[in-house]
């Protein structure tokens, strides 16, 4: 089956964002051309729980609106990371936020200090979702950088636009201390690959 | 293809377009209706329907409508049926708790044959049940909910464009027919945000009902006519007649007289019985050369399209019937799947609702049962696995 | 009865089938029908612009004799149809008929949150203080220690007292009659429907058939007289003590106040969402 269907998970706690940085990948995919397909589960508490999102693009229109398996997974703490890893793809990549989370599952995985940026370099903790988008935007190699902030100028109140913007650009800027193509090939071994 | 319902196959070219705009289910269904002339909206708040009434609170005053959040859901049945009968395309939309206390006025709105349109985004239950998750479990409700013998139309969206284009079809069909229409979602669709180009209104078919042409004192509101569907006059246009809850004559006065009962009953199943071709509306897949076949609605369509692609690239000769009409069920476009292939599977996220229907259309096939009711949206996966055994 | 209103008659009742009616012979429906075609003619008002809607129960088929857009809805939901029309077309003049179990036992909810909102609706509510049409159950206005087909024992609840609910709810007109006080009923209807906002208007009536024989007051003369003991004007009630007024009840204007209505705030909001 031809299929591009490139799938993202983004996890956290409720409150950390992880829906809207869902909603504006997904519209930033869209600016690209993209169908997508954008859904949530959440539990009946406005804040705290564990929160998840996922957005899926593809060329053609997306039938499985869900998850199948992962080729990104974004979380933003532990608890959520342990939760959600299910479905990862043995080539995926994991991105977490050095702040909230310790142990990795997996080695194909990137560390960066998302709500430490956030918080320390541009004195706003709340905005850690976007600097952990900015990161997946340039990881995941499916949506410029323009069309992310423009998606991010459509989607946030006008007087948090730059603030957003700033923190897209710092989340861009951590990732390209890291390279994809260093990671292990496959999280399978190469026999079993194989088979 | 069957029915009024231009489903495309899969990939299209993807338009650069002002008009593309990444929308949730719960969202098109308004950007529907009011592209249908939806001009009221009566309702309660219940997850997961309110974004609904949320959105329409916000556009209804502004394109001249009104929108008003009633005390229960049993209101905002009632004054939605008092707006359509004053002549304004009126909706409500809720979840299971508030669509059973919806059935009581919906009865009304059958028996005076008033248009309205209904949207129950289906959650799991029964009562309260479970709030946040999806479920198919109100299928027969919708069909039945209200007592009394009577036919209704139920509509299954599996799409945020089905979700504009089939509420575009409920209004249409409740103006034409002069029936509540009830549109079924469910959480998944409801929460769903997709790529979606709204049709420009100019390119999009609304139909109005039919209003009196003869002057006032000629009118007869329940007049029979060839297509079983009396001209309906607005409250207040000075045709001034009754309307009432109470099995009725012609003249809309009630009656015990047994042939004005049974002209009105057999009057109402007609008048749907006439519109089939229409009404049944149905999208098929991949069934040229089926040999098994999935019939689904609503999101696990999606599901099954999935799996049936799955099947296909290991050689299994799967295609798919999605159901976008439940009710009257389409039989037309059943039996002839039911025919062709040797085994048929119906999942349903409850213990079996459609399935009952589609074996009553030929007792001799095979129609095989696939249920989940834990809260969870059945994946591709599990329905391939049930084709496979199928096909083996 | 004068000529005049046999006129009346033939100008506001339907003639092309209902009768005779529903209701057993002294019911007080009919004085409260008669008041209300009058109260209409005397605010010249055009039947192609009234409507009037009621739920179920004897009180609920009154439209159906009378040739204004007329409504027969479900039990206890006549508001909530006529919240809908009036809204749709604000310029209709909506009426309501309800009974007193029809608007304050299964409609209740609907009645306290129609007068919270005060949207310009005309509510009557004929109270005889029992479940007539169904057999003389009790309702929510039938009085303590009063028998009913569901009380024979004697009722052990407390009533309801309709107007006063109105008037904490919110209507923006409430007042109460009788049937024994037909001319002064007339008055308050034509008010009630004049008044901009939500008017509520109880109408004591008698239902000798139910109510009555259980009670003592077993035909229309016996509870027409009981109409006329205990209805007191609210002058008059100011002036008794609460043993004097034990049992009695005050009739005419209760509550007339003056405050923005529904469709006014409306047409604010459609401002604001830049409606053209």
């Amino acid at each position: 089956m031809k299929d591009d269907r490139y799938e993202i998970r983004f996890g956290g706690s409720g409150g950390q964002g992880i829906i809207l940085a869902a909603v504006i990948f997904a519209e930033a995919a869209v600016y690209e051309g993209y169908h997508v397909c954008q859904t949530q589960s959440y539990g009946p508490e406005a804040r705290g729980g564990k929160s998840k999102a996922e957005v899926i693009i593809s060329q053609s229109e997306i039938d499985y609106p869900k998850v199948i398996k992962m080729d990104l997974f974004l979380a933003m703490n532990q608890a959520a990371l342990d939760a959600y890893f299910f479905d990862f793809k043995p080539n995926g990549i994991l991105i977490s936020d050095a702040t909230f989370v310790e142990q990795l599952p997996t080695s194909r995985a990137f560390v960066l200090p998302f709500t430490r940026i956030a918080r320390d370099d541009l004195g706003k903790e709340i905005v850690a979702n976007i600097v952990a988008l900015g990161a997946v935007g340039r990881l995941c190699d499916k949506v410029s950088m323009p069309a992310l902030e423009k998606a991010v100028s459509a989607k946030v109140p006008a007087k948090f636009r730059e603030l957003n913007v700033e923190a897209l650009r710092a989340g861009a800027k951590a990732a390209d201390t890291v390279d994809v193509s260093l990671l292990p090939r496959s999280i399978v071994s190469d026999e079993e690959a194989e088979v | 293809m069957s029915g009024g319902y231009e489903g495309k196959e899969n990939v299209v070219n993807i338009e650069q377009s002002e008009n593309r705009l990444v929308l949730q289910g719960n969202e098109a269904i308004v950007e529907g209706a009011l592209a249908s002339g939806c001009r009221f909206f009566a309702g309660y708040p219940i997850t997961p329907a309110s974004e609904i009434a949320e959105l329409m609170s916000f556009k209804l005053p502004a394109v001249g409508g009104s929108f008003i959040q009633m005390e229960d859901e049993i209101a905002s049945m009632g004054a939605i049926i008092g707006a359509s009968l004053a002549g304004v395309k009126s909706l409500t939309a809720t979840s299971g708790p508030g669509f059973s206390l919806m059935q009581e006025n919906l009865g009304f709105a059958c028996v005076a044959e008033v248009p309205c349109v209904v949207v129950n985004v289906m959650r799991g239950g029964p009562s309260t049940g479970l709030p946040t998750s999806p479920s198919q479990g109100d299928v027969m409700q919708a069909r039945w909910g209200t007592h009394g013998d009577h036919p209704i139309i139920v509509l299954a969206v599996s799409s945020v464009r089905d979700c504009f284009e089939i509420t575009v079809h409920a209004f249409n069909l409740s103006e034409k027919y002069r029936v509540p229409v009830i549109l079924l979602s469910d959480e998944v669709v409801a929460h769903t945000r997709e790529d979606i180009i709204l049709p420009e209104l100019k390119n999009l078919e609304v139909v109005e009902r039919i209003r009196p042409s003869v002057p006032p004192e000629w009118y007869i509101p329940y007049e029979d006519n060839s297509r079983g569907v009396p001209a309906m006059a607005d409250i207040g246009s000075g045709y001034r007649h009754h309307v009432t809850g109470l099995i009725h004559d012609a003249k809309g006065f009630p009656t015990q007289r047994s042939d004005e009962i049974d002209a009105f009953t057999r009057r109402q199943f007609r008048k749907i019985t006439n519109g089939f071709c229409e009404i049944q509306m149905t999208k098929s897949l991949m069934m040229d050369d089926a040999e098994i076949a999935v019939i689904a609605y609503g999101a696990v369509s999606r599901s099954a399209l999935r799996a049936i692609r799955i099947a296909r690239e290991r050689g299994v000769k799967a295609g798919l019937l999605q159901l976008i009409t439940l009710f009257p069920f389409p039989k037309k476009a059943v039996d002839p799947v039911l025919r062709q292939c040797r085994a048929v599977l119906v999942p349903e996220m409850n213990m079996g609702q459609i399935i009952r229907e589609v074996k009553r259309v030929n007792l001799s096939s095979k129609v095989v049962k696939y249920s989940r009711v834990d809260g969870q949206f059945i994946t591709p996966d599990e329905i391939f696995e049930q084709l496979l055994a199928m096909y083996m | 009865m004068d000529e005049k209103f046999a006129g009346l008659r033939h100008d506001y009742l339907r003639h092309d089938k209902k009768f005779p009616h529903v209701w057993c012979p002294g019911c007080g429906n009919g004085i409260v029908l008669g008041a209300l075609i009058r109260a209409i003619d005397r605010l010249e008002l055009e039947k192609d612009e009234l409507v009037l809607a009621s739920g179920i129960g004897c009180a609920g088929r009154m439209p159906v004799y009378v040739d204004f857009n007329t409504l027969h809805t479900t039990h206890g939901r006549a508001l909530t149809f006529a919240t809908g029309i009036k809204l749709a077309k604000p310029e209709l003049n909506v009426i309501t008929v309800m009974g007193d179990g029809d608007a304050t036992a299964i409609g209740g909810n609907h009645f306290i949150h129609a007068a919270r909102r005060n949207l310009d609706l005309t509510a009557i509510i004929i109270n005889n203080q029992i479940y007539g049409m169904t057999g003389g159950q009790y309702s929510p206005t039938t009085p303590y220690g009063a028998i009913a087909s569901t009380a024979m024992h004697g009722h052990i609840e407390h009533a309801f007292s309709i107007a006063e609910l109105a008037i904490t709810a919110g209507a923006s007109f409430v007042a109460r009659g009788t049937v024994y006080h037909a001319a002064m009923l007339d008055t308050l209807l034509a008010k009630g429907i004049a008044k901009t906002g939500f008017s509520v208007i109880e109408v004591m009536s008698n239902c000798h058939t139910q109510y009555g024989r259980k009670n003592q007051m077993g035909d229309p003369v016996t509870m027409m007289k009981w109409f006329k003991e205990n209805g007191v004007s609210k002058e008059k009630a100011a002036r008794l003590s609460e043993e004097e007024m034990a049992g009695k009840f005050t009739i005419g204007v209760l509550a007339d106040v003056d405050k923005p209505n529904y469709i006014e705030e409306y047409e604010k909001i459609r401002e604001k969402a830049g409606a053209v």
